[in-house]
């Protein structure tokens, strides 16, 4: 009954978004409010009846109704209250309806916060949302309907992939999908002024705040799967370069750009046809990773579901969206060109230079993502790009991004001059090569000197920008949340790439066959292998170990490493044992072996790995911060 | 309006690769493979980089071909039945080691032991994405002529072994 409400409310929730996509966007076009004014309700009364599915569908797996398909093969009776939860998610189906729901949810906002928005403007925004909404409605109830019923009904559920029963793995979806769906607003409004064939400062200044939510929950999202993916597959690495991991990277390279580029739109009016056409882009490549993710075009190692069928349709609303926006933006980029002119050194200057590297980041990131693709649809080859690629590409952009990171803040707009950069020369030039020499003393690595040296020229950099914007920290409490936002996402970056580049240079690890007592060495560390027992817990069982690592006879933390066995789904994972420091990370994991020939033991030293996620959440919580500034609100309510 | 232009002309022709690339699913190939040919590839061997290894070394007998890495933690699960087999001789145990690092690969098989009579070197995925590897541990079957007749994805369980895999072997032995 609970299923077939839901079901019932999507049909409802397809016609409401129809309705919201077309009566709003043909009131803008005649210039009638009270069909502009019925967008307004219907965003939120489309987002109401979503909320209401979803809801539904979260009742069967909390009920572990069985006669519903999509919980029969995704939860299990067995399985922990949380898990039942996040496994409403964890599949296609219902991500997807999370997917739409949040889009039906961002709408719903505008008009809140939206209310001193031109009328013709916001009713067209919404008209777009509400176009896309329907195109993912009907992807749903065509080809992915959450609400298939079973018959016979199963005894019990095929549970949960065991690799996604993880608290860490049940907000990233979430999380990731707050960014990717919050670029929709930004398309939105893209495709909302090219119909209009007019961007002002103000446009930039309302859009901001709904960028900047947006890439903080990508950052966010991102940072918790990175960390998911250390732990959980125990593989030792924080980022592989995987498609699945690339194209939720892309977007949040775009939405990068989109922060910076609105800025420069929004406080001197230029960059207008570029910050549209990243507006565009970045929601693109939000779709596109969808596309990827949902339809197995590209060989990745997070194989959770895929289905070629439903790939066609995500290309089609693809093709129709972004072919869509980008047709118009053909027809009326004349119409947006705002006044010109600037010298290249200012602030300006310097947040086009990242522009256009973090572009050419992304399209590098694309182009060895897609390379395989291209080429097996092109000339039939079959190949692969691998880490080697992207570390040979990636790394040297992003040193010269941070390079004009450093810099670019220190100017002011419209033109500065060389001296302003003197402090920072005076400061981070010594301050660079006594790291690089400390690096080649004690590390041994040219390349990994290199790294810090920039990542702390970068704070220095970031430092100064923020003694000068507060005169020496005299105004701390005056300046506006802004500043703090920019001084914390930038030095998050700096931590960021003082922790990757460690990690990419001295990581070490090391595997062996350990009997009782045995050790390994890594790094100057002993892992000792103490207990190892089976036991079974709610749904699997296990094989527990206790590792004791001590460094120099000092005791550090005892380890408690397991081998799981899901019978439900007849798979085996390893949770390794984890003490994350500020510092030195060490982990150990135990597989499989027996007494007699001991145990397989891997031991890890990852110095400095946290501070890599350390560095992301920064950056996330900057842009939360950054939500808080009252020039983001002020400018609303004088207009 | 020429340049207004160049964003919708480099979607659409990435639009037309994703269509082609939809008809060409990577995913798919590996079903579609069961009764053809192993790919033909040449990579070189695991542990001597100047020896090149070619579709041939699966021709003239039946052979496992074991998708494996040092990094792939279900492979060390797998491991000891590995060995068995190569003890008893059961079959021709291939190695392919999979987005790896040759330090890493020997050190981990020097530590378990080295089942395999051949360990064919696949770092960049060469082979891998031919075959349709999906993840590892995974393993293709091959009769004497060379033709993949069957695949299995995960670990190798003694159960799995004895009521599928070796009665498959068997039947390819005496063709």
């Amino acid at each position: 009954m609970i299923a077939e409400l839901g079901h019932y409310l999507l049909i409802l929730a397809l016609f409401t978004a129809l309705a919201q996509g077309v009566f709003p966007l043909v009131g803008a076009h005649k210039n009638t409010s009270p069909m502009m004014a019925f967008g307004d309700r219907s965003a939120q009364l489309l987002f109401m009846l979503l909320g209401l599915s979803f809801a539904a569908l979260t009742a069967t797996f909390i009920t572990s109704d069985f006669s519903v398909k999509l919980a029969a093969s995704h939860s299990h009776s067995m399985k922990p209250f949380l898990y039942k939860i996040s496994g409403v998610w964890g599949n296609h189906e219902g991500s997807i309806l999370l997917w739409t729901l949040m889009l039906a949810f961002y709408a719903a906002l505008i008009p809140v916060f939206g209310k001193h928005l031109p009328e013709r403007l916001k009713a067209r925004a919404i008209g777009i949302q509400g176009l896309l909404t329907f195109g993912f409605l009907a992807f749903i109830l065509f080809t992915s309907n959450p609400f298939e019923r079973l018959n016979p009904v199963p005894a019990d559920g095929l549970g949960l992939n065991p690799l996604l029963q993880d608290p860490g793995l049940a907000i990233h979806p979430p999380m990731l999908y707050m960014g990717y769906v919050g670029f929709s607003v930004a398309f939105s409004f893209s495709v909302a002024a090219l119909i209009e064939g007019k961007v002002d400062a103000m446009w930039a200044q309302w859009l901001r705040p709904w960028v900047l939510a947006a890439w903080s929950f990508l950052t966010l999202g991102i940072m918790l799967g990175s960390l998911w993916a250390y732990y959980e597959l125990g593989w030792g690495g924080w980022w592989m370069w995987d498609p699945v991991e690339n194209v939720s990277f892309m977007p949040w390279l775009a939405g990068t750009a989109l922060l910076h580029s609105i800025m420069v739109l929004g406080t001197r009016h230029k960059l207008a046809n570029w910050t549209v056409l990243l507006g565009i882009s970045a929601f693109s490549l939000s779709l596109i990773g969808t596309f990827v993710v949902r339809s197995g075009v590209l060989v990745s190692v997070h194989s959770f579901a895929t289905d070629p069928e439903r790939g066609v349709f995500i290309l089609l609303l693809l093709m129709i969206a972004t072919g869509g926006a980008l047709t118009l933006y053909a027809l009326r980029a004349k119409t947006l060109k705002g006044p010109g002119g600037f010298e290249p050194l200012s602030r300006e200057g310097g947040l086009i230079l990242n522009n256009l590297l973090l572009i050419t980041a992304c399209a590098t990131v694309f182009i060895g993502t897609f390379y395989p693709l291209f080429m097996d649809a092109f000339t039939g080859d079959k190949i692969s790009v691998g880490k080697p690629y992207f570390d040979l590409t990636f790394a040297p952009i992003m040193l010269l991004l941070i390079f004009f990171m450093g810099v670019a803040p220190l100017l002011k707009w419209k033109s500065d001059n060389w001296q302003k950069l003197k402090g920072l020369a005076l400061i981070a030039l010594p301050l660079g090569i006594l790291i690089t020499i400390a690096a080649l003393i004690f590390g041994k690595s040219v390349l990994g000197g290199i790294g810090l040296a920039i990542a702390a020229y970068l704070a220095v950099g970031t430092i100064l920008a923020f003694a000068r914007k507060t005169q020496n920290f005299k105004n701390l409490r005056t300046q506006p949340a802004g500043t703090y936002g920019f001084v914390l996402a930038h030095l998050g970056v700096a931590i960021f790439t003082a922790g990757a580049v460690i990690m990419s240079v001295w990581a070490k690890d090391d595997i062996g066959r350990l009997k009782m007592g045995e050790t390994l060495n890594v790094a100057g560390y002993t892992y000792t292998l103490k207990t190892v027992a089976p036991g079974a817990r709610e749904n699997y069982q296990f094989l527990a170990a206790k590792i004791d690592v001590s460094k120099n006879g000092q005791e550090i933390k005892t380890l408690a490493t397991e081998q799981r066995f899901y019978p439900v789904r007849n798979m085996v994972t390893t949770e390794a044992g984890f003490h994350f420091t500020s510092g030195s990370t060490v982990f150990a994991a135990i597989s499989e072996g027996n007494a007699q020939d001991g145990w397989i033991v891997r031991a890890n030293f990852h110095p400095f790995v946290t501070w890599i996620w350390f560095g992301a959440l920064l950056m996330s919580l900057a842009g939360f911060i950054s939500l808080f500034d009252r020039r983001l609100r002020s400018r609303e309510e004088t207009s | 309006m020429m340049r207004a232009l160049l964003p919708l002309g480099v979607f659409l022709l990435i639009g037309i690769a994703f269509a082609i690339g939809l008809t060409k699913d990577p995913r798919r190939m590996s079903s579609e493979l069961i009764n053809q040919p192993f790919p033909s590839f040449s990579l070189s061997a695991l542990y001597n980089e100047a020896e090149t290894l070619t579709e041939d070394i699966v021709k003239g007998q039946v052979s496992l071909i074991n998708v494996f890495g040092s990094w792939c933690v279900a492979c060390n699960v797998e491991h000891p039945i590995l060995m068995d087999i190569a003890t008893r001789k059961d079959v021709t145990l291939i190695g392919m080691d999979w987005r790896d690092e040759r330090p890493k690969a020997k050190k981990w098989l020097a530590k378990r032991g080295n089942p395999y009579e051949k360990i064919i070197f696949d770092n960049e995925s060469v082979l891998a994405i031919t075959l349709g590897v999906t993840g590892a541990p995974e393993s293709f079957i091959t009769d004497k002529t060379g033709q993949i007749r069957y695949k299995h994805v995960g670990v190798i369980t003694p159960d799995i072994w004895s009521e599928t895999l070796l009665p498959i072997i068997k039947t390819l032995e005496e063709e």
